[in-house]
C-alpha cells in the first residue's frame, strides 16, 4: 500500500510531467545488463531496471513437435514470481500475474518470429528442440513485463545450442556449439496511466497507484507485434495511439543495449 | 447472432450469446458476502473473474482445469469489465462473475465480455456504462472483423478490444501477429466501429427482457 499523501504526491508530480524518482515521464529507470550469468543453462541474462532485477534461463532439450506444426521447434515460456523477490510473493504454482508476464513475454517472442523455430527441426514429426525460457523474478520493483522480456531475449541472443546429426532419425549430439538462430529482436514497453498522463516504465509505486497499463512490443521493424492492456482501469484512443509512438522509440533505446552486447 | 438476458434461475443476473458458432453463458453472482474472508476490502467490492471452456466446446477435448490460456483471459476480462462498475457502493462484498464457453469458434473473449456486462446489467449492480467487446484483425492483407476460429488461426494479427461506448473508453486491448503503426490505428478504428455496432444489439437485448416483463404484466 503507498500512503495516501505519497498518492497525492506522485499523482501531482506526474501531471507536472515530472516524477518522484527524479526521471522524466518517458525515462526508464537505469537498464543493467548481464549476459552468460549461468553457465550450466545454454543462455542466461540478468537484467536490473532500477532496483527491479530479473533473471532468465535457457534450456533447449529434444522433445516431440506440436501436430498441427510438426517441422517446427517449440517455445515455452514460464515465469516463476520467486518469494525472495517481494513480501506480496507466495510459494506455489504460478498465479494469474505470473501466467499474464509469461504469456506477454511468449507473445512478444512468438508473433514477431524471434526464433526461427524452423530451424529447430531435427527429425520432422518426431524430434524437434524444446526452447525453454524460465523467468525468474529476483528483486520486485515494478514493470516486471519489461525486464522480464529484454531479459529474455537477451538470455535468447546469448543461447548456444549442442552441434547434432541425425542417423536413422536417431539425434546424436557431437562436441561444440551452435548459435541459436534468433533473427528479430522483439522489445516490450509498458506505460501506466496516472492521473490521465502516460508514464514509462512504472515503478511499483506508481504501478500501486495507476488506473491501467498497456503494454506494447515492437519487432526490429517497428511493426507492433503484442498489446497487452492490464490494470482496472480504461484508456482513450488517442492515449493509445501516443502510447504505441512512445513505445516504438523506446523500443529503439533499450533494443540498442541488448543487440550491441 | 442472438443475446438473451436472464436465461438462468439461480444467478442473480445472466445472459447468453450466440455468435457464429460461439454458445457462450455468463452469470454474475453478488453484491454477496466474500468467502474466503480474508480477502474482503473495506472501501469497496471485490470483483472476480472466471472465464472457462467446456471440454466440449473445441474440436479436441480440453481438459477441464483452468489452462494458463484461460487463467490470463480471466484476467483481462475482469480488467474489461471493472471500470464500468462502481464497485465503491458495495464495501465488503464481492460481484462474481462467471463465463463458460459451451461452444468456441474464435472471439471468444470479446464475446464473453460483452455477455458478461448484461449479466451484470441484469443483476441490478450499477454500472457507468454497458461494456461491448469485438476483435478486428488482419488476414491476407485485408483489414477485417470478428474473425472465427479458422481465420483466426490463418490470419496475420488479431486484435481484441472492449469498449464502453458512452465514454469512449478502451477497457481491454490485446493484439498479437504483426502489424505497422498505420495498420495499428486502422485495425483499432475497425474494432471499435464493430463494437459500437454490437452496442446497439446489446442495448436492444437488455431492452427486451423487459418488454416481455411488461406484457406479462399487462396480461
Amino acid at each position: 500500500m503507498v500512503a495516501r499523501v505519497k498518492q497525492k504526491r506522485i499523482a501531482e508530480l506526474v501531471s507536472k510531467g515530472r516524477r518522484l524518482d527524479g526521471r522524466d515521464i518517458t525515462d526508464y529507470r537505469e537498464v543493467k545488463l548481464e549476459m552468460g550469468v549461468v553457465e550450466r543453462a545454454e543462455g542466461s541474462a540478468r537484467v536490473r531496471l532500477g532496483k527491479t532485477e530479473v533473471m532468465v534461463g535457457i534450456k533447449i532439450e529434444l522433445g516431440e513437435p506440436y501436430p498441427d506444426v510438426p517441422k517446427q521447434g517449440v517455445l515455452t515460456v514460464n515465469t516463476e514470481l520467486v518469494p525472495l523477490a517481494s513480501p506480496t510473493f507466495e510459494p506455489g504454482p504460478p498465479d494469474e500475474n505470473a501466467i499474464e508476464i509469461a504469456r506477454v513475454v511468449d507473445r512478444g517472442i512468438r508473433e514477431s518470429k524471434a526464433i526461427a523455430l524452423e530451424k529447430l527441426c531435427a527429425v520432422p514429426e518426431k524430434k524437434v528442440f524444446i526452447v525453454f525460457v524460465d523467468v525468474y523474478v529476483l528483486n520486485h520493483d515494478g514493470n516486471l513485463i519489461d525486464a522480464s522480456a529484454l531479459a529474455a531475449l537477451a538470455a535468447l541472443l546469448n543461447t548456444k545450442m549442442r552441434k547434432y546429426e541425425v542417423k536413422d532419425d536417431e539425434v546424436e549430439m557431437k562436441s561444440g556449439y551452435t548459435q541459436l538462430p534468433v533473427v528479430n529482436h522483439p522489445i516490450a514497453v509498458t506505460l501506466a496511466k496516472i492521473n490521465d498522463k502516460l508514464v514509462v516504465d512504472p515503478s511499483l509505486e506508481e504501478e500501486q497507484i495507476m488506473d491501467a497499463r498497456l503494454t506494447i512490443t515492437t519487432g526490429k521493424d517497428g511493426k507492433v507485434c503484442a498489446v497487452q492492456k492490464g490494470g482496472y482501469g480504461y484508456f482513450t484512443k488517442e492515449q493509445i495511439l501516443e502510447a504505441a509512438t512512445i513505445a516504438k522509440e523506446k523500443a529503439e533505446e533499450l533494443r540498442k543495449l541488448v543487440v550491441n552486447e | 447472432m442472438k443475446l438473451e438476458v436472464g436465461v438462468l434461475g439461480n444467478a442473480d443476473g445472466s445472459a447468453y450469446i450466440q455468435q457464429g458458432k460461439n454458445k457462450i453463458l455468463a452469470a454474475v453472482y453478488g453484491p454477496q458476502e466474500v468467502h474466503p474472508r480474508h480477502l474482503t476490502m473495506p472501501d469497496r467490492a471485490l470483483i472476480r473473474c472466471r472465464y472457462h471452456m467446456a471440454p466440449f466446446s473445441v474440436d479436441e477435448r480440453k481438459r477441464p482445469a483452468p489452462s494458463r490460456r484461460e487463467i490470463e483471459l480471466s484476467k483481462v476480462v475482469r480488467g474489461a469489465l471493472e471500470p464500468s462498475i462502481f464497485a465503491e457502493y458495495y464495501p465488503r462484498t464481492s460481484i462474481d462473475i462467471f463465463t463458460e464457453v459451451l461452444q468456441a469458434d474464435g472471439g471468444t473473449r470479446c464475446a464473453s465480455i460483452t455477455t458478461a456486462s448484461l449479466a451484470l446489467a441484469d443483476a441490478g449492480i450499477p454500472m457507468r456504462d454497458l461494456v461491448v467487446a469485438c476483435a478486428a484483425g488482419k488476414i491476407d492483407g485485408q483489414l477485417v472483423l470478428d474473425m472465427n476460429d479458422l481465420e483466426d488461426k490463418m490470419g496475420e494479427a488479431d486484435m481484441p478490444v472492449a469498449l464502453m461506448p458512452n465514454y469512449d473508453a478502451i477497457t481491454l486491448l490485446q493484439m498479437d501477429g504483426q502489424l505497422t503503426s498505420k495498420d495499428f490505428e486502422k485495425v483499432l478504428n475497425l474494432a471499435l466501429d464493430g463494437c459500437k455496432q454490437l452496442y446497439t444489439l446489446q442495448k436492444e437485448a437488455l431492452k427486451s427482457k423487459y418488454v416481455v416483463v411488461k406484457e406479462e404484466v399487462k396480461e
